[in-house]
């Protein structure tokens, strides 16, 4: 007992010590958040999901960060210079910058980290994020040691960063989390464990205080952000619940400010009972279903996979399957690019009946009718709601046309295989792009990306138009470029695409300042939570 | 008797190395890998992954260098949950697992002999038929249903009680709950019925003849013998009780291990499978050895010299 005592005066100092006096006399502001998952990691170059990436937001800050709407604001670097031929990128980092252990965050530890993410021993998934710097990729593949990565300290403070072709999205992927700084310190002293607790040094507006496996992680504010003043939140807790039901049950019991995601069933009921406190925005990201074009009878009959894509009625389907107000999508890229005009199938401007009135002459022609109909294999990943549009788009596909469709569903790891493999005719796939480009989505299906293209599609017009554009300095020419691809992609239609996404969260009347956004990013630090 | 346990626990070895042996190979049967998702990784990235995990070794060799890893304690790092390994997520989980189990059985059986008791000694009574008609509801109605009504209606329209998380008394009431209402009324059926059986053995209508009070026919003599086959029950039942329950644990957001069975097999994360599993062994082990040698305790006939 008396230890325990002598403990919590010591906490108690130590804590008195650490806070500014004025910050401990008014109650601390927390904020909780449905968070989806427990993270697979902490560590920028080991994760690679959503429910991590809302954490590492907080606690992390890159040379850029998005602001409250999502868009892109300056970071840990105050200003950048880009060179004329688009090829290198000088970053003037902030004098103020520290680790939350007070160290200085200098060009170094960006070089660090950066050559850390693409080093083999560390073992990445996403080290080819920072691939379009130069060499980066070599040293992933083993072929060059990781201290010729182009990316140079000309001083403390000074980073220079060379690029193997100007990437124009180059910024915009320094949002994502493989390009965040991470500690030296702490991972060299603590190895595998230095994310933890205690361990942990962060340059956000938080770092981490607890981490229960599967219960929560509590992150508190960080005294020596560079920004600390500005940040009204105290502590943030994010809860690794799984079911929505849950989680929506525990937003209503008052227990959650914020959510990870809602119900889809419920969505009907939210709008009309909590409509103030439900929040629907468009994502970036598409449904679609991937035919196998390096099989018959699709193989060489691009004109039978428009049919299929036309007599699908995508109106009906978010009307009554999926309820969640998505966009029909006519086009690959979802729409929401700045200067990217978004393109469509041709024949996106009839209207539904006349769309089924040719998908029925293209089926005769082919020669499929009655007495022979076109037999389709449609696989999904065992899921209610893709059961639900698998089952609503086979109808009609029966209906409209006579395609008679054979579901195959099957568990999350032996879809992919089967789907890496190209074992099915047509599949249900979904794409999130991980920066605001539309090559994040176009990339999929270039001839040369391997088996993580979704129907073996393979055209030499497309590839050129993607590879002349990464060496497009100019924005709008390259855009211009960008949207021939897609043009090519929609003719040939080797992928249908059903809808656009949209994404739902709850969030509390007393959560102020969460503005919706489309790759659907909400830091804490821009959050205030009102009584 | 301690001979015989020592006896016991030894013969668990090779029953562990099967086990072992057969989930590490079945687990890498499954079409699939730890490391496939929806983005498809670079041929060097994979080859990457796979070697920092070892899974560029030949099989046997990964075999040996596993069992070697076990022997020493160490299950190796969670593939799926990279920041930790699998030791400290069981050890982590476990506790939390164990409290709430244990709470659960431990009211269950208080409850379900108590009122399967009852029920054999007002057998055909309206009490029986009550009591026997919960307990069949109780059993028929799975626990996916029960949790989330029960958090609906205590948790969000009474406000009474926390819907989820984990740490006061208040949110372990309802996931206690839950959890326990079934195995009362398993408990509650099998004491009815083993009591029902005993009442009309001879050595009852002979305590009964002797001039023994009803108190102590039925206490020291009935029960104790009714128990036995709920004692066998409670073995295995606590073992699986005790390591989670995987519909509890979601819907209550409880960080227990239940999860781990299913989120670790459907992950392909091989490690975590095969750590839950061998520990989940261990247990069923164990209660199986309590069970044998409570059952020295309670029926004369079995003796462990």
């Amino acid at each position: 007992m008396r230890n325990f005592r002598k403990f919590l005066t010591c906490a108690g100092l130590a804590l008195a010590l650490t806070l500014p006096a004025a910050a401990s006399l008014r109650a601390e502001i927390v904020l909780k958040r449905g968070n989806g998952a427990e993270p697979e990691s902490l560590d920028p170059a080991i994760s690679t999901g959503v429910p991590e990436s809302f954490i590492q937001i907080d606690i992390f800050e890159g040379l850029v960060h998005p602001g409250p709407d999502g868009t892109l604001r300056p970071g840990v670097a105050e200003s950048w210079q880009v060179s004329d031929d688009g090829l290198t990128y000088t970053f003037k980092l902030r004098p103020d910058a520290v680790w939350s252990d007070g160290s200085p965050l200098t060009a170094k530890d960006f070089i660090y980290s950066w050559a850390r993410m693409v080093d083999p021993a560390t073992a990445s998934n996403y080290a080819f994020i920072l691939w379009p710097i130069r060499n980066a990729e070599q040293i992933t593949k083993g072929e060059m040691p990781k201290d010729r990565l182009a990316a140079e300290a000309v001083d403390d403070h000074t980073l220079k960063v060379t690029l193997r072709a100007p990437t124009a999205y180059f910024l915009q992927m320094l949002m994502h989390h493989s390009a965040y700084p991470v500690p030296r310190q702490a991972i060299e002293k603590f190895g595998p464990e230095w994310t933890r607790p205690g361990n942990i040094v962060t340059n956000g507006a938080y770092t981490i205080q607890e981490w229960v496996p599967q219960g929560h992680i509590k992150a508190v504010k960080n005294p020596r952000f560079r920004d600390a003043a500005s940040v009204q939140i105290d502590i943030v807790y994010y809860y690794p619940v799984e079911e929505y039901g849950t989680e929506l049950k525990q937003f209503r019991a008052g227990e959650l400010h914020t959510t990870y995601d809602v119900p889809q069933e419920q969505i009907p009921w939210l709008e009309q009972n909590m409509a103030d406190q439900f929040r629907n925005s468009p994502y970036f990201g598409t449904y679609y279903y991937g035919i196998n074009v390096t099989r018959e009878p699709f193989k060489s009959n691009p004109k039978l996979r428009h049919a299929l894509a036309m007599a699908l009625d995508r109106d009906i389907l978010i009307k009554q399957i999926t309820k969640g107000g998505e966009f029909p999508a006519y086009g690959w890229v979802p729409p929401g690019v700045p200067g990217y005009e978004q393109q469509q199938v041709s024949w996106a401007g009839t209207d539904q009946k006349t769309r089924v009135a040719d998908a029925k002459k293209i089926l005769a022609d082919a020669g499929f009718d009655k007495s022979n109909p076109l037999k389709v294999e449609l696989l999904y990943n065992t899921n209610d709601n893709h059961k639900k549009i698998a089952i609503a788009i086979a109808g009609m596909w029966k209906q409209f046309l006579g395609v008679e469709t054979s579901l195959r569903n099957e568990e999350w790891k032996v879809y992919l295989e089967s789907r890496n493999k190209k074992q099915f005719e047509v599949m249900r796939a979904a794409w999130i792009g991980d920066y605001v480009d539309p090559y994040s989505f176009l990339e999929l299906l270039r001839g040369d990306i391997g088996e993580q293209n979704p129907a073996g599609y393979s055209n030499k017009d497309y590839d050129q138009a993607a590879d002349k554009a990464a060496n497009e300095k100019d924005p709008a020419a390259r855009f211009k470029l960008l949207a021939e691809a897609e043009k090519t992609l929609l003719a040939d239609m080797p992928i249908i695409p059903i809808y656009f996404y949209t994404q739902q969260h709850m969030v509390s009347d007393s959560v102020k300042g969460w503005q919706d956004n489309l790759m659907d990013w909400h830091p804490t630090r821009y959050l205030r939570v009102e009584k | 008797m301690l001979t015989y346990a020592a006896r016991r626990l030894l013969g668990a070895i090779p029953t562990l190395l099967v086990i072992l042996t057969i989930t590490f190979f079945l687990i890498r049967l499954a079409p699939g890998g730890p490391f496939d998702g929806e983005r498809t990784l670079p041929a060097e990235i994979e080859r990457n992954l796979a070697a920092a995990y070892h899974l560029d070794e030949p099989l046997p060799l990964q075999y040996v260098r596993y069992l070697g890893q076990v022997l020493q304690g160490d299950f190796g790092p969670s593939f799926k949950y990279k920041d930790f390994s699998v030791t400290q997520l069981i050890w982590s989980g476990f506790p939390v697992s164990l409290q709430l189990g244990g709470t659960a059985m431990l009211l269950a059986v208080v409850i379900g002999t108590a009122l399967g008791a009852f029920a054999a000694l007002r057998q055909n009574s309206g009490l029986d038929y009550g009591v026997m008609g919960a307990a069949m509801v109780g059993i028929a109605v799975p626990n996916f249903v029960i949790a989330p009504l029960l958090t609906l209606v205590l948790g969000v329209h009474l406000g009474w009680l926390p819907t989820g998380g984990w740490g006061s008394w208040q949110q372990m009431l309802l996931p206690v709950l839950a959890l326990a209402l079934p195995q009362i009324a398993y408990i509650a059926r099998m004491t009815r019925a083993s009591m029902i059986e005993l009442l009309r053995s001879n050595f009852i209508r002979t305590a009964r003849a002797k001039g023994l009070p009803e108190r102590v026919t039925i206490f020291r003599h009935a029960l104790k013998g009714a128990l036995l086959p709920v004692v066998s029950y409670l073995g295995p039942a606590t073992a699986a009780v005790i390591t989670g329950s995987v519909v509890i644990e979601q819907i209550f957001g409880i960080p227990g291990i239940g999860r781990y069975f299913v989120q670790g097999a459907l992950n392909r994360d091989y490690t975590l499978v095969m750590g839950v599993v061998i520990f989940y062994g261990v247990l069923i082990i164990v209660f199986n050895l309590l069970v044998d040698l409570a059952y020295g305790l309670l029926d004369p006939r079995v003796r462990y010299d």
